[in-house]
């Protein structure tokens, strides 16, 4: 879908292992520009080398993923970031895409995936992998109007998912790809795309507080 | 004999003693406040009965512990100095009634001490209540330890002074007012000496018991790893050459860990058997697929909700058409989706394995008919399979829910 020159991409990560794991798995459409192992280092070098795809670790020292993305996003809006984890914590999930990253991989994926997952945070779309759809529509489960806690604030726009958003994220948590998706519901990728990524801008600017609410209880789960 | 734990004032020791001679509980405590008023040797034998007579439920003494850790004895020893030496000066400014307390003053102290360190974790319980509910008239509120002993600081000072200045008025000259004043500085004097020790000694102890804490978790943390998390690397080196037996152990490792660090599960406590919501349920289904079949599953569950009749069919249902998806299809993996509605469960298992055509398979292969489908039907619910050849299979699984939810 892309064509010219590849995608400059940059790793974070603190453990090398990984990132030598993922720089020999990604595919030719991806270059790797650069990659650091703490967060200051990081917010530096990325400032630097303005890559188009950052992969960030949720968990490291000195406040993880969600410190990089929030230092450098402030200075540079352009950079989009694509959150790597091995943990499912809702809590660290959610931080992370409310931080402003475009979407959630588990580090068991596989290159291919991975490099897909990287085009499409880099065309500015969302990226969804089965388990942030369950979060999410758990997330939104509840209708906040019968739950009885309605915030003072509730913006449907906002605080709600439609139908069609609904039945998009349940196909992905399914375990439907984008095009799966499309041809299940006879709607374009292109359509999908657009769902998933209005879900994402609800994610990050909903003001529910059952969002936040909902992310810490289920830890305790 | 054993000192009390039903109903003590302090240590349990007049409990303790009234039970073993068959006297009135008040009346060895009226001896004991007798004896303390007169010359503290009360106070000093209580102090020593706490010591020796071990507490109820417990084999071992205080003093049996606290000869095993000689920081106790250094400790104690420090205070009953530090209390002679206070002791013994406001004897020399002629505080003469002083004197015959300071032994019995100075052990008990060193005694006290001696048993805050080597009590129990019970005792040191029941006693921080004690201490904490203790009345000081005109000061509420100050709960805190540090206030507790800024009071005893203030109050020992003012003690201090009052019997100094009561001693002096006995005396026909005028110094009085020396006589107070010189008792009240020799007082500070020790506590500017002694004091920086005194606190360094305090935040040494609680470094010292911070530090025994942060021991024990992280023998705690080592044990649970070694038993899990370096048993699994033993066998993944050991089974190299076989990557799906590897991809097995890794899965079966993680999905354990996950439940100790997420769900504070400890690791190998998780019985199949005990499941009550739809979750664990699913939680059991892919430990079982991926234990016996080696595929991964890829779980995700929206929702909750305790397990009835209609559900353990579902989850049943289920089990069987994740077992086919993991034997059968050739699959890399498997994906199964359950949410939980307000009217229904749903549950979804999906492949994008070889496929095959639902019509074609003949009414003997039970696996499906049976396991599947009857078993659904029977509690009300749905299954719809849908197949196609080279493009994969998803089973959907549909149970009502009762209207009482």
């Amino acid at each position: 879908m892309r064509t010219g020159h590849p995608l400059r991409v940059f790793l974070v990560d603190d453990h090398r292992l990984f990132r030598a794991g993922v720089r020999a798995e990604l595919g030719p459409e991806v270059e790797v520009v650069g990659e650091a192992d703490e967060v200051a280092a990081a917010i530096e070098l990325i400032g630097e080398r303005l890559p188009d795809v950052v992969l960030v670790d949720v968990h490291m020292p000195d406040g993880g993923g969600r410190a990089v993305i929030d230092a450098v996003c402030r200075a540079h809006p352009d950079v989009r970031f694509l959150a790597l984890s091995v943990s499912d914590a809702a809590e660290d999930v959610i931080g992370v895409i409310r931080a402003g990253a475009r979407g959630y991989v588990t580090k068991t994926i596989s290159g291919t995936e991975l490099t897909r997952a990287i085009v499409r945070v880099a065309d500015g779309d969302a990226v969804f992998s089965p388990r942030l759809a369950g979060f999410v529509l758990d997330a939104f489960a509840a209708d906040p109007a019968s739950a009885g806690g309605a915030p003072v604030t509730f913006d449907p726009e906002l605080d709600q998912l439609t139908p069609r958003e609904r039945e998009v994220l349940r196909l992905i948590a399914r375990g439907y790809a984008y095009k799966e998706v499309a041809r299940e519901l006879s709607i374009s990728v292109k359509t999908v795309e657009s769902h998933v990524s209005a879900v994402l801008r609800k994610l990050q600017l909903s003001s529910r507080h059952q969002l936040t609410r909902w992310a810490t209880e289920r830890r305790l789960l | 004999m054993r000192r009390g734990t039903t109903d003590p004032m302090v240590g349990g020791v007049a409990v303790g003693l009234s039970a073993r001679f068959g006297i009135d509980v008040t009346v060895v405590r009226l001896l004991f406040a007798v004896l303390t008023i007169g010359d503290a040797s009360g106070f000093a034998l209580y102090v020593l009965a706490w010591l020796v007579i071990p507490r109820q439920g417990e084999t071992a003494s205080i003093a049996r512990r606290a000869l095993a850790d000689r920081r106790a004895v250094a400790l104690g020893l420090a205070t009953a100095t530090v209390l002679g030496c206070v002791l013994l000066a406001l004897d020399a400014l002629g505080l003469s009634f002083v004197a015959n307390l300071v032994w019995p003053v100075s052990f008990g102290a060193a005694g006290l001490v001696v048993v805050w360190r080597a009590a129990s974790d019970e005792e040191k319980a029941f006693l921080h209540q004690v201490i904490e509910e203790a009345p000081v008239p005109g000061l509420p509120d100050a709960r805190t330890r540090r206030a507790l002993v800024g009071r005893i600081v203030v109050g020992v000072i003012l003690v201090a002074g009052g019997l100094g200045g009561l001693v002096a008025t006995r005396h026909p000259t005028g110094a009085t007012l020396e006589a107070v004043t010189s008792a009240a500085v020799v007082i500070a004097g020790f506590l500017v000496v002694f004091g920086p020790w005194w606190l360094a000694l305090a935040r040494d102890l609680a470094v010292e018991r911070r530090e025994r804490v942060r021991t024990e978790e992280r023998a705690d943390m080592a044990a649970a790893i070694h038993d899990s998390v370096l048993q699994t690397l033993a066998l993944i080196q050991r089974s190299s050459a076989d990557p799906r037996e590897v991809t097995r152990l890794a899965r079966a490792q993680e999905r354990e860990l996950r439940a100790w660090l997420f769900e504070a599960r400890p690791p190998g406590s998780f019985d199949p058997s005990s499941v009550t919501t739809l979750a664990q349920g699913v939680a059991v289904i892919e430990n079982e697929v991926e234990e016996s079949h080696g595929v991964p599953v890829e779980s995700v569950v929206v929702g909750d909700c305790a397990l009835d009749d209609g559900l353990r069919a579902l989850l049943a249902a289920g089990r069987e058409a994740a077992v086919n998806a993991a034997a059968w299809s050739g699959a890399s993996t498997v994906s199964v989706f359950a949410e939980v509605e307000p009217s229904r469960v749903s549950l979804f298992v999906r492949d994008r394995g070889k496929g095959f055509d639902p019509g074609a398979v003949s009414e003997d292969r039970r696996g499906i008919s049976d396991s599947i489908r009857a078993r659904m039907a029977r509690h009300g619910g749905t299954a719809d399979i849908r197949s196609d050849a080279g493009e994969g299979t998803e089973v959907e699984l549909v149970m009502p829910r009762p209207e009482s939810q």
